[in-house]
């Protein structure tokens, strides 16, 4: 975790500048159809023909423009919790607990909003408070953890893993023995009412969810490129011995980390609630952070990549929630292609370092 | 596969041929020609010693004899027979062993599960074992190493020692030494020598890369030099047998530099008793217990446009002396700067009151090796201005300073964007040196400041030095080359297992004083 280079910055191997350009594109592309390819066979061994299952899910998530919307709906969180990660992965701090701070955020937004709404408040208002609630309440479960790592140098990737475990648990008791709604049957919080959630986008169903990710991964991504905090935070991450010796406060960089990234998570579990869920069911857990932890490694913690990999992975889940209904293949299907792409992307690089021996022999 | 040193040499090979022969190899980095086409043999029984300026390539040609890089053009003949070395395991098992300029050894393991590494992964090592055999082959070689010690406790100039062990235990047939005298005291350095002597004459061959000539002329058989990347000069062990010292080291400095440099290690004058400046750095009852040598009670002074001397044996409580001043463990006791009380202050707020430490450990923590060069300039000053403006970065301004470093400090790299893990040692600590150096400053703590540096570069950071105290500067010089605290120092403090045994002034009778010191302190 200390080095995070872009690979991307290549043209430096020998050749024709043509075939270096073409050799770039196979690297980017190759390892996605490599994935595709290997995922149809598991669909072939499954009894599904991958063709018609591909051309479903691009069909269900892409094309259609119903699909197409649920695709940028669903991103807004995964965004949000995608720069979650980057802060701390690039600052050196595994914060594992994502999916504790989404969801208990997220059944606290879930309780209040409701209320606050009928309680008359401007939907502005509602919104707002949602969403700073959200952000709060997952900063709140990092303290420990952050308090532990920055204090005790305790690792912080067994503790905010086990936070997480309490978080997720204690959410579902909050649903059912404290936010359950008397209205209903099923456990569940009440609902927040489709006219007090955040805006749709143009005449789409588009949630604005989407504006808010796409806006918090880019501002991550220049806070850590482009500022002396984001530089101070990479020091640490690359040297923490080094950071001492400069000078800088690392158990408070520690803190800053967890509060930022904690409250990034809690902020994704908001944006869920209030454009998208409305309430939260018992047992429902979307484990987004540790789905989105492949992700962010895929595009280097680049900002802008994890973009392009939300996206694909969005319309993956979108699509293979419609594929689960009609053609039977389980939905979770999605993350196999997910681990696929890892292995093929992480041979990609070894074949690129290999060419680029072969070239300066 | 851990046979004791000599095991693997007691019978020199039949051919007189060389052990090791390098042929035409070119090694390139992006902007760099680190070889281009450099031949050597390597004969068995010889010290083969390798010179060049900081950056000629040195350490880069024994990288890839020793696996670390694949050349580029050109191949390396072992027993005569070509091969591609792979990896330093395969070096190893080829019978190269390398003692590499940066420390290879895991901090957080001890000096014995360092040596059990290597072994077979699914067997117990056995540490009872192997600790008796590096106790055993220590006191052999004049070594005193705990073998339970955690490596991350050692000073630098010990972890070398454990290295160059940890490469003989393992039965290697050609030893390659990169700087390994640069952090040893004078007394070390003389016995590793006369260790070098008696390794050879078993029939070993020796890879020897230095940058003090005196050793360099004391214990080789046959010196080539590299200039720029090329083969400069060999010269044989006839050729060197019939010469003075100093018609050698003449000859030397002219294949190091090329003509009509023969001057470059010309002596400075010592520094002369002037009148001491009032009082600028003053530590009193100073004492830090969180290193492996406790620091107990140091108090001493300095004056402005003074250098004070910290003369001692590596691993005696210097470096424990330095992050206790500069504030990077805690410590009791009282230091104040120009009268002001700093001893409770943060590592960065010393800095603001105008407290400088060049540290030794220039990999491990003064530079951030992933990071561009042009940013490791400013790794003690992130967010100030000019190079930050309100938070942000300002790339020109990052730029222009650091090109204006490179260009001053003749900073040998590619370009500033480079990784500053990339450049040679010497040149990383001209990037330090030059992050120091800048700006206001009331007193700096230099230690080793001229450790894996060329006679030039020596030259010149001496002279930065003695300029930093011409400008008024406290100065506290931390080194184990007593000659370069006899040549820059007013006064000379030693220190010994933590503790300040006393400090003489630099006159005439200094160098035997000290010695008393020392030896003093080595009574119980
Ligand atoms: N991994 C690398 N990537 C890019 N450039 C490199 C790399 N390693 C070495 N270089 C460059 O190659 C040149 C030779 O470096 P090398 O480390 O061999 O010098 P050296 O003779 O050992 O110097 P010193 O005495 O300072 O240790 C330098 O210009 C250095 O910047
Ligand atoms: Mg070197």
């Amino acid at each position: 975790m200390s080095d995070v280079s872009l690979p991307v910055a290549g043209g430096k191997s020998g050749g024709k500048p043509g075939r270096d350009w073409l050799w770039m594109l196979a690297l980017l592309i190759g390892p996605l159809l490599a994935a595709l390819a290997l995922g149809g066979l598991i669909l072939l061994a499954m009894g599904v023909n991958p063709l018609s299952y591909y051309a479903f899910v691009v069909e269900r998530s892409i094309l259609r423009p119903s699909g197409l919307e649920a695709t940028l709906t669903r991103m807004g969180p995964l965004l949000l919790i995608a720069a979650s990660l980057i802060v701390a992965f690039r600052a050196g701090i595994w914060n594992l607990g994502g999916d504790g701070q989404f969801l208990l955020a997220a059944v606290m937004v879930a309780a209040m909003t409701p209320l606050m709404h009928e309680a008359g408040m401007p939907v502005w208002l509602v919104l707002v408070t949602g969403l700073l609630t959200g952000a709060v309440i997952g900063a709140a479960w990092s303290v420990l953890p952050a308090l532990l790592k920055a204090f005790q140098g305790i690792n912080e990737i067994i503790t905010t893993l086990m936070m997480s475990f309490l978080g997720v648990s204690f959410a579902n008791v909050l649903v059912k023995l404290a936010f359950l709604d008397p209205a209903t049957t099923t456990p569940q919080t009440r609902t927040l009412p489709v006219e007090a959630r955040l805006p749709r986008l143009f005449d789409t169903t588009v949630s604005s969810g989407l504006l808010i990710g796409l806006v918090v991964v880019v501002l991550v991504h220049l806070m850590m490129t482009r500022t002396a905090f984001g530089m101070r935070l990479r020091v640490v991450g690359a040297n923490p011995r080094a950071a001492v010796h400069a000078g800088l406060s690392v158990p408070k960089l520690t803190i800053a980390v967890f509060a930022i990234s904690a409250a990034l998570a809690g902020l994704s579990g908001a944006v869920d609630i209030l454009g998208t869920q409305g309430n939260v069911r018992a047992d429902w857990n979307p484990a987004y952070s540790l789905t989105v932890v492949p992700l962010v490694f895929l595009a280097r913690l680049n900002g802008f990549g994890s973009i392009a990999y939300v996206f694909l992975f969005s319309a993956l889940t979108i699509g293979g929630e419609s594929a689960a209904r009609r053609l039977g293949v389980p939905s979770f299907f999605s993350l196999v292609i997910v681990a696929l792409l890892l292995i093929t992307l992480g041979l990609a690089e070894y074949a690129d370092k290999r060419r680029r021996a072969r070239a300066r022999q | 596969m851990q046979s004791p040193v000599g095991a693997a040499v007691s019978e020199p090979p039949a051919t007189p041929g060389p052990v090791v022969a390098l042929k035409g190899l070119t090694k390139r980095f992006p902007g760099v020609i680190a070889n281009n086409n450099v031949s050597a043999q390597i004969f068995p029984g010889e010290v083969h010693v390798l010179l060049g300026e900081n950056g000629a390539g040195k350490s880069t040609l024994v990288g890839m004899l020793s696996g670390l890089q694949q050349p580029d053009q050109g191949h390396i003949e072992i027993g005569g027979a070509r091969v591609t070395v792979t990896s330093p395991r395969h070096a190893l098992s080829l019978g190269i062993g390398t003692v590499f300029q940066h420390s290879m050894l895991v901090p957080s393991l001890s000096v014995v599960d360092n040596f059990t590494l290597g072994g077979t992964w699914w067997k117990r090592p056995d540490r009872e074992g192997q600790a008796a055999r590096i106790v055993e082959t220590a006191a052999r070689l004049g070594l005193r190493v705990d073998p339970f010690a955690l490596v991350s406790t050692l000073s630098l100039g010990e972890r070398q020692q454990v290295e160059i062990l940890r490469a003989l235990m393992r039965g290697s047939r050609c030893l390659i030494l990169d700087e390994a005298t640069a952090m040893l005291t004078p007394h070390e350095a003389v016995s590793l020598g006369e260790l070098m002597r008696r390794l050879v004459a078993e029939g070993l061959a020796i890879i020897f890369i230095t940058h003090k000539l005196n050793e360099a002329l004391a214990y080789g058989d046959r010196i080539s030099v590299l200039r720029l990347g090329k083969n400069a000069g060999e010269i044989g062990p006839q050729e060197l047998r019939a010469q003075t010292d100093a018609g050698n080291t003449a000859r030397i400095i002219a294949l190091m530099f090329g003509a009509g440099s023969g001057s470059a290690a010309g002596e400075g004058a010592p520094r002369s008793g002037r009148e001491p400046g009032p009082l600028v750095l003053e530590v009193a009852g100073l004492t830090a217990g969180a290193g492996r040598i406790p620091l107990q009670n140091a108090t001493f002074s300095v004056h402005r446009g003074e250098i004070l001397g910290l003369a001692g044996i590596d691993g005696n409580g210097q470096k424990e002396l330095a992050e206790a001043l500069s504030g990077q463990v805690p410590s009791a006791g009282s230091v104040r700067l120009n009268g002001r009380e700093i001893g409770g202050m943060t590592v960065g707020g010393r800095r603001a009151a105008g407290l400088r430490y060049v540290t030794d450990d220039r990999l491990g923590e003064g530079t951030v090796g992933a990071f561009p060069v042009a940013v490791n300039f400013l790794l003690k000053e992130i967010g100030s201005t000019p190079f930050w403006q309100k938070g942000l970065e300002k790339p020109q301004a990052i730029r222009a300073q650091a090109e204006e470093h490179v260009k001053n400090f003749d900073i040998r790299t590619p370009g500033v964007q480079t990784p500053v893990g990339k450049l040679s040692g010497g040149n990383i600590q001209k990037v330090l040196l030059a992050r120091e150096l800048t700006g206001s400053a009331e007193a700096v703590i230099f230690a080793k400041p001229t450790y894996g540096l060329d006679v030039q570069n020596i030259r010149a950071t001496r002279d930065r030095i003695r300029e930093a105290a011409e400008a008024g500067k406290a100065v506290l010089l931390i080194s184990t080359d007593l000659d370069e605290l006899l040549e820059l120092a007013d006064r000379i403090a030693v220190i010994d297992r933590g503790r300040i045994r006393g400090i003489v002034d630099n006159d005439a009778r200094a160098r035997d004083a000290i010695g008393r010191l020392m030896s003093a302190g080595e009574e119980p």
